[in-house]
């Protein structure tokens, strides 16, 4: 196998507040290869924005305790502001979920666009313009030579994110973070933005992290997803094998919770039951066995690793991990 | 339930007519500019709506942000008034109504909001929260009034004594069961449901979808539920209307629509829907479309749609089209339908 372009190693991001130390991530592992679009998918506060902003080392005021970020075998955890500054937006671009606050609203799109070349490539006012109209135009924004004297305010919610994409990739990176990049888009925009990230993925060979809560966005564009809950990594595998045979509890009933535009007919859906614990104070052993339906002693007693499981996938589960399989009513 | 005194009602309706009736309904808002804040135009959020529900009914609504769906919901409640057009309720014409005679009418609809957050007064304990529709409407006091508010938070399946916490001790997916018992206080019989679910987590939304069933086969309620989420909206709804800037382009049962939309709209909005399989992700066929909404200040002439649509013709600018059959309950307004 190759190298990993992107590797995070028991990373361990912690925030103090005032009801005590949130263990944000706790020990979280994965890696990313050259060109492909990872999935990473939990609800809100399992962890997954915050993993994010720790590989681009933007995680204050949280700290980073413990683990490695590996770019390209340079743990980027060790590095120093001003070394970590070259890293982000030459090799590592990060876009976000709302267009509107992520871009300054007193500068002309075309300068904010051609910023990350002038500071990290140093290319001149004339030429970092050029290459800015350039990209607006690939990430399909008509008339980019006059939309690039615009202002954000003069642009939708959708074409701000095209401006975001482009903004990220004028400087060919070769990591990508996208978190939650459509959530604040109407359905049909956010086809076209996905529709653009493919585009970007297949033209640039960018190697897409695609942060997100929504399961059919992963199906549509990941090959492998991560699956995140309180902090930690509860599955991980090829996309297809991870939907058609889940092997840990949290993602069976989350796929069975959701309804299904294609449902043949109307069946009462079936609700994961409680709610998503509170990270200050974790429930013990497995943090979902309080929710579980197939939970066994263990499970409130040890924290389970992340193993193999079955052919292709790997799952932090005491039940699958000692070979039942999950299924139910 | 406590019993409750009998509802007023003008004269007789029976469930054979549509419980709720709207008739080329407007709601347009004012744009002032200049210094004088001269009226320069309008937002035609809604423009030229027909709409039936049936009593025990749930009719969907879905559209992007900005297509007046919300605007609709709370025309048909009375939050707003319209500008144009008629609402009937129970065969009672509600369009203008004002003072006491809407009040009597409030006993009889209520509206779920979409932020759990914002919806319920921080400052008021829950048990004040539900009970405030009963003191306003007089349906109950003292300790009935206490025991209604407890039979209430049962109902949505929360504990009764949470009736002295604070909103700021629940979390989303409660506070919404507290709205939703604020909602069922007046014992409704329509209920507007305005993306009761979209704020909260993928996980707790089953939870409050099945809640939502439940209390509507329990209390016989009809729903108009409002939601941009098309896999929830068919899940929920007998029937779905698909909304796009201030008109309906498409009323049809929710399977039907999925099956077989007619309307180029729902077909892109159809497609761009996500389906959590990878399988059929990597099969489907988008049908991706183009730019942004026009605005509802100034609408397109003739087809809303057209300026988006991959089938507009020459004829769509000139016309609007109207809402035409095809087959029992499904409706589409287009010139050059899909097949």
């Amino acid at each position: 196998m190759t190298q990993p372009l992107l590797e995070v190693q028991d990373l361990h991001t912690v925030f103090a507040t005032r009801d005590g130390t949130v263990k944000a991530v706790d020990g979280v592992s994965f890696e990313l290869l050259a060109g492909e679009t990872l999935g990473v998918v939990g609800e809100s506060g399992c962890g997954k924005s915050v993993t994010a902003l720790s590989i681009m080392r933007l995680q204050r005021p949280g700290r980073i305790v413990s683990g490695r970020v590996l770019l390209k075998g340079q743990d980027l955890t060790r590095m120093s502001e001003y070394e970590m500054r070259e890293v982000r937006g030459r090799e590592i671009a990060m876009i976000f979920q709302d267009p509107m606050t992520s871009l300054n609203p007193v500068y002309r799109v075309g300068w904010q666009v051609a910023e990350p070349t002038r500071l990290h490539h140093g290319w001149d006012k004339k030429r970092a313009m050029q290459s800015a109209i350039n990209m607006l135009g690939k990430v399909g924004i008509p008339a980019p030579e006059s939309r690039a004297r615009d202002y954000p305010h003069q642009f939708s919610g959708g074409m701000r994110q095209r401006v975001m994409i482009a903004m990220g990739l004028t400087t060919t990176p070769e990591v990508l973070i996208a978190d939650e990049p459509t959530t604040a888009l109407d359905v049909t925009i956010q086809a076209q933005i996905l529709e653009l990230l493919r585009h970007v993925n297949r033209e640039f060979g960018t190697a897409t992290i695609l942060i997100t809560h929504n399961l059919g966005v992963v199906a549509g564009m990941c090959k492998r997803v991560v699956v995140m809950y309180a902090g930690r990594i509860v599955e991980a595998g090829p996309t297809k094998d991870v939907f058609a045979h889940p092997k840990h509890p949290y993602t069976w009933s989350l796929l069975r919770s959701i309804p299904r535009l294609d449902a043949e007919q109307h069946e009462p859906l079936k609700p994961i039951e409680g709610m998503p614990p509170n990270l200050v104070d974790l429930p013990s052993g497995c943090s979902f066995h309080p929710r579980c339906a197939f939970k066994v002693e263990r499970c409130a007693r040890d924290v389970p690793a992340l193993l193999q499981v079955g052919e292709s996938q790997r799952a932090a589960c005491w039940v699958t991990q000692a070979g039942t399989e999950l299924q139910g009513a | 339930m406590p019993e409750l005194a009998a509802k007023p009602l003008k004269r007789a309706w029976t469930t054979a007519e549509p419980l709720v009736s709207v008739g080329d309904l407007k709601v347009w808002f004012p744009v002032s500019s200049g210094v004088m804040q001269r009226t320069t135009g309008h937002v035609h959020a809604v423009d030229g709506v027909d709409l039936e529900i049936k009593a025990g009914e749930t009719v969907g609504l879905v559209g992007e942000s900005g297509c007046g769906k919300s605007t609709l919901g709370r025309a048909v409640i009375r939050l707003l008034e319209p500008t144009g057009g008629t609402v009937f309720f129970k065969g009672e014409e509600i369009t203008h109504i004002r003072g006491e005679h809407l009040r009597a009418l409030r006993r009889d609809m209520a509206m779920i909001f979409q932020d759990p957050y914002a919806s319920l007064d921080p400052r008021q304990t829950v048990g004040d929260i539900i009970g405030e529709p009963i003191d306003v409407h007089r349906l109950a006091k003292g300790k009935q009034r206490q025991e209604r508010i407890r039979e209430l938070l049962r109902v949505v399946g929360m504990n009764p004594r949470y009736a002295d916490r604070y909103p700021h001790e629940f979390s989303g997916g409660q506070r919404q069961r507290i709205g939703i018992a604020r909602a069922l206080a007046v014992e409704p019989t329509f209920i507007i449901c305005d993306e009761p679910i979209s704020a909260l987590d993928v996980s707790i939304q089953a939870q409050i979808i099945n809640l939502l069933e439940a209390l509507q086969a329990k209390f016989k309620l009809t729903y108009l539920f409002i939601a941009h989420d098309l896999s929830v909206v068919k899940h929920i709804s007998n029937r779905v209307a698909v909304m796009y800037l201030g008109k309906i382009m498409e009323v049809a049962p929710g399977r039907q629509l999925y099956q077989r939309p007619r309307h180029p709209y729902t077909g892109s909005l159809l497609s761009a829907i996500p389906i959590p399989d990878p399988t059929i992700e990597l099969q489907r066929e988008r049908m991706i479309l183009q730019g942004d909404v026009a605005s509802p200040v100034n609408p397109p002439s003739g087809c809303r749609f057209r300026t988006r649509c991959p089938r507009a013709r020459e004829h769509c600018a000139e016309e609007v089209p109207p809402l035409e059959s095809y087959g029992a309950e499904h409706k589409a307004a287009c010139f050059y339908p899909l097949d």
